[in-house]
């Protein structure tokens, strides 16, 4: 089909479908940031669009790039992201209190953002070269614990637990995907499971604490730690089936809901588009992660498996931790919703996931990797 | 977990490694698993979606509405009393007020401060605002001020955004024309308690300007007075801006409660009461109906409903003439002879014949006791023995029937009885008899206590009230029922004494007043054609021993009391006047015959009253004005002495002990 047409082959090739989805969703998200603003496009949905079309563009690019490619740079940039944590608790505890970003000047760089796929790839980087033979060994299990351990403590030391368990996540994903044996899954799932009390008491902070008793009664504490999830719950809830109408929610726009454009931005949606916008955001968000997917069981490499399939798991963390969030079935933890929250730093992570995905579905048959 | 197991088997055969293909299969298997975990998730959430959505959408909409909207209550207004000829009584005037709901304040101290600067309140006011934010549960509003001018309003307004907290209102506020001379009739409003919210959980009852009836009629009469509340909807931020007005309900004001109260001739009676303290009870002789129930020295229900200042309160309570105590309903006396003309009835009734004298010598005596009598009547028919008021004779023929043939008539006749009245609190007193003596002090009946008990003292005692009605049933021969409701007349039914033995009891009380040698001769009424019957009475406070004068001071004297009717050829208008520690029957019966005369000639009335008003340095509220300040000054200069001998340097003091000194002269 592509011969008869004058479009060059460069842009008739691109994943289109993929990028219209991605376009329907940030536009749905840009229309709705415009109703939180009170019908404004400043300060929020403008912003919001064009930093997403700069960043589609940058997918874009970033998916012409071989996977031998970001194989031979995933070590560098696990590294570099690694010294950027460093720098910023460096710098934060220079300044005097706890910092999560880096100024470069002409943005601010959060680099736990960047370490979601920089773990995500590093620890498929060494899956891909580890023989298949060896990964029942003890000893093949350090190093990607090591890869994961370094940036989570340095981010839980921020502290951000959320980003702490996305970057946890992604690599245990992983993990998971290159065969380790089932039992090890098994087995530190339930000491797991028995370090929760403990870890509740000793690791998290006072406020951290709150959010997890909030979140277990939040109608104990209606106007303190339990304000955010109310008064999410009354948005939704009240929104109906479908909807209050656009520009017509009184939650959002009468300042009832906190974070309604950045962490509760699916709140706001649901207020004033209903059960139905909730479902067909969801169902955006399944056929996202349904590509993601598929991309990484068509690839012919190892790599591409597991890193698509990683990097699709880090996305579906932020939609199902901050959407459960939004209704009441997790605690608080400050998540965006991909595409629909107002904010640049998770915009960039989800996109260079994106970007690498598209990468990976342009070239299934890349070689294996060994080490030597 | 079907896949969960299969994927395990899996591993275990692979042992100690995989081989490629395997690894193939194992991530295939558990990319499959983790889709469909993927799934799971997207089905839950999705579910909770339309749970939230759809099953719970009722609960949340309403939620969300409470948030939106913001039901401001509007106190309604209430309900006027009107008095027999639907004159005011009570009503309500406009009002700018602002008050603290405390919940809201940020910095306490501040806030108040601020107030009391904008809006110049005293030190009074200020220590009274702190206390009752001190004992507010929270989200009660208190008061600061009321009866604010439109400028004090406004420049409180403009200020609302630096005084969180602070609630400026147009209102109304309950208005008592009368001033003190319904204070004890009507009661008072206030603001509700914690109790009374937590037995009415009703939003109204802590919307900042709400009153609700205190005591008395106020607060009998709560549920009709007070109407409906009107209610503003408008919507609000989370931060309480307001956006817009959504729609207002305007209140239903209450009912107006007519009483039978006559509302001028009320005033004249608290007037006419002067610098006494006491009480003056005026009966409609034929349809019950109470036309003047004044208690004096009262307290202004205005001060009260607007939240009486602390030292206002303070000079109520600490006065000797107790202007807290409503003394119509809660004073009792002893009657002393006012209950004589009942006496001669019951006499009568048990046969004695109106004929029969005694001969008084100035006492009558008792195995060895000898009980007194104020004067030597010589030989005295019963007629004249009202007239001149001879104990003697009232002791001999007492003694004859003995007061158990007596105490059933007193008591007919409404002395010792709870009426059914809607006021707080009737003080019953005591009518005597052989069996209340057994029951109460478990001691036989004596002779002795059949004396005392027929001139009105030893254990008999009565309230004003029953004085009146025991006057308006010898009037009228009927057993007229008090009303204080206009309309609701009970029917009075003839008494079961004979209209002759009546009477001649009349004719007694007739001879007080208008044949001389009568006790009360100065009392008759400055009409041609209107007289008054009526008898005196003399209640000592502390046994006299002979030849002791009277002490002048003011608490041990007397009580002087006096019941009377009117016309007495076809009686209207019965009263009771009680005047604690007059000194005798002389303080009584002048303002019976002056309040009888206003009723019929009200110019006179008036102007005799003018007089006497001037001699006593001016109206009710101007001497209570004076009184209060001469309180207060006193309060102060004893403040401002402790302060002296605490604090030698104070060029402060001094002048406020020289302006208490130009106060005192």
């Amino acid at each position: 089909m592509s011969g008869y047409t004058i479009i060059p082959s460069q842009i008739s090739s691109l994943p289109w479908k993929i990028i219209f989805l991605l376009i329907a969703l940030a536009s749905f998200g840009t229309t709705i940031l415009y109703s939180a603003a009170d019908g404004n496009l400043q300060p929020w949905a403008g912003p919001h669009m064009v930093r997403f079309l700069i960043m589609l563009a940058g997918a874009i690019i970033m998916s012409r790039f071989s996977l031998d490619f970001w194989k031979a740079i995933t070590f560098p940039v696990y590294l570099s992201v690694l010294l950027m944590l460093v720098g910023v608790e460096v710098v934060g505890s220079l300044g005097g209190g706890s910092q999560r970003w880096l100024n470069l000047g002409f943005m601010r760089l959060q680099p736990s953002e960047l370490m979601k796929p920089a773990v995500v790839i590093a620890v498929a980087w060494f899956y891909d070269r580890l023989p298949p033979s060896r990964s029942a060994d003890l000893v093949s299990l350090i190093p990607p614990l090591v890869l994961m351990a370094l940036p989570a403590i340095l981010v839980l030391l921020q502290p951000d637990l959320g980003t702490t368990l996305a970057i946890i996540f992604g690599g245990i994903v992983v993990m998971f995907l290159a065969g380790l044996p089932l039992k090890w899954f098994t087995i530190s799932g339930a000491i797991l499971a028995a370090l929760i009390p403990v870890a509740y008491f000793f690791a998290l902070e006072p406020y951290q604490q709150r959010r997890v008793t909030t979140f277990l009664s939040p109608e104990d504490d209606p106007l303190g730690a339990g304000y955010h999830v109310n008064q999410s719950a009354i948005a939704i809830g009240s929104g109906g089936f479908s909807g209050k109408g656009f520009l017509n929610g009184t939650q959002s726009h009468l300042d009832y809901l906190p974070e309604g454009h950045t962490d509760f931005v699916f709140a706001t949606m649901a207020e004033e588009w209903g059960m139905i916008g909730g479902l067909a955001t969801i169902f955006g968000f399944y056929l996202l992660l349904r590509w993601g997917l598929k991309v990484s069981t068509n690839s012919a490499s190892r790599f591409g498996k597991l890193v698509a399939a990683g990097l699709t798991c880090t996305i579906f963390f932020y939609i199902a931790v901050n959407l459960m969030m939004v209704m009441g079935l997790a605690p608080v933890v400050g998540i965006p919703l991909p595409f629909l929250s107002h904010g640049g730093s998770s915009m960039m992570t989800i996109m260079i996931c994106v970007g690498i995905i598209m990468a990976i579905e342009r070239q299934p048959k890349s070689s294996n990797g060994k080490f030597a | 977990m079907a896949i969960k197991t299969v994927i395990g088997k899996k591993n275990k055969g692979g042992g100690t490694g995989l081989s490629a293909a395997k690894q193939e299969f194992s991530f295939t298997r558990r990319a499959m698993f983790i889709g469909g975990v993927q799934a799971v998730f997207g089905l839950a959430i999705g579910a909770r979606m339309t749970y939230i959505a759809v099953a719970e959408k009722e609960k949340y909409t309403l939620l969300s509405e409470s948030n939106r909207v913001n039901l401001t209550l509007v106190p309604p207004r209430r309900g006027w009393f009107i008095d027999k000829a639907g004159k005011p009584i009570a009503t309500n005037r406009t009002d700018f007020r602002v008050d603290i709901i405390p919940d809201r304040l940020v910095n306490k101290d501040k806030t108040v401060a601020t107030l009391a600067q904008l809006l110049s309140l005293d030190d009074d006011e200020v220590t009274r605002i702190n206390k009752e934010l001190e004992q507010s549960n929270g989200f009660q509003p208190v008061q600061v001020a009321s009866g604010l001018d439109y400028e004090d309003f406004a420049l409180i307004s403009v200020r609302l955004p630096d005084l969180p907290g602070v609630s400026p209102r147009q209102g109304f506020s309950r208005y008592y024309p009368s001033g003190a001379a319904v204070g004890h009739l009507l009661g008072y409003v206030g603001a509700v308690s914690a109790e009374e919210y937590a037995q009415e959980r009703n939003p109204l009852l802590i919307t900042p300007g709400f009153k609700i009836g205190k005591d008395n009629l106020e607060k009998q009469f709560e549920e009709e007075l007070r109407g409906e509340p009107g209610a503003k909807r408008v919507e609000v931020t989370a931060r309480g801006k307001i956006v817009r007005e959504l729609s207002s309900r305007e209140d239903t004001p209450g009912k107006p409660v007519q009483l039978t109260i006559d509302i001028d001739l009320q005033n004249y009676s608290a007037r006419r009461l002067g610098l006494q303290s006491g009480s003056v009870v005026v009966i409609d002789c034929i349809t019950g109906d109470i036309l003047t129930m004044a208690s004096m020295p009262s307290f202004d229900p205005n001060s009260f409903s607007d939240g009486i200042g602390v030292s206002e309160y303070a000079w109520l309570r600490e006065s000797e003439k107790i202007p807290l105590l409503n003394k119509t309903l809660q004073g009792l006396y002893p009657p002393g002879s006012t209950l004589k003309p009942l006496a001669a009835l019951a006499l009568l009734e048990a046969g004695v014949s109106a004929e029969e004298t005694v001969y008084c010598s100035g006492g009558y005596t008792l195995g060895n006791r000898r009980f007194n009598c104020l004067g030597h009547h010589g030989s005295i028919s019963m007629a004249d023995a009202i007239k001149r008021s001879c104990n003697t004779y009232f002791y001999a023929m007492g003694r004859r029937i003995g007061y158990d043939k007596i105490a059933p008539i007193a008591r007919e006749l409404g002395l010792g009885q709870e009426f059914d009245l809607p006021f707080t609190s009737q003080y019953y007193g005591t009518v005597p008899d052989s069996e209340w003596l057994r029951k109460k002090h478990n001691r036989r009946w004596s002779a002795a206590d059949s004396l005392n008990a027929v001139i009105g003292q030893g254990y008999v005692l009565t309230s004003p009230f029953q004085l009146a009605v025991m006057s308006a049933r010898i009037a009228s021969g009927r057993k007229l029922y008090p009303n204080i409701l206009a309309g609701k007349t009970k029917a009075a039914p003839k008494l079961p004494y004979s209209d002759e033995h009546f009477a001649i009891a009349r004719d007694g009380m007739f001879r007080v007043v208008n044949a001389p040698g009568g006790t009360a001769g100065r009392g008759r009424l400055p009409l041609d054609d209107i007289q008054m019957a009526g008898k005196t009475g003399t209640a000592q406070v502390r046994a006299i021993k002979r030849g002791e004068r009277q002490s002048t001071e003011w608490k041990y004297r007397d009580h002087g009391l006096f019941v009377c009717f009117a016309p007495y050829d076809n009686p209207r208008y019965a009263a009771s006047v009680v005047i604690e520690h007059g000194g005798g029957s002389g303080a009584a019966y002048p303002i019976a015959r002056d309040i009888l005369t206003y009723i019929y000639d009200q110019e006179k009335a008036l102007e005799s009253l003018n007089a006497l008003e001037t001699s006593w340095g001016g109206t009710i509220e101007q001497r209570m004005t004076r009184d209060l300040e001469r309180y207060r000054n006193r309060e102060n200069e004893a403040s401002s002495s402790i302060d002296d001998a605490s604090n030698s340097n104070g060029e402060d003091n001094e002048e406020t002990n020289s302006t208490a000194n130009e106060n005192e002269t």
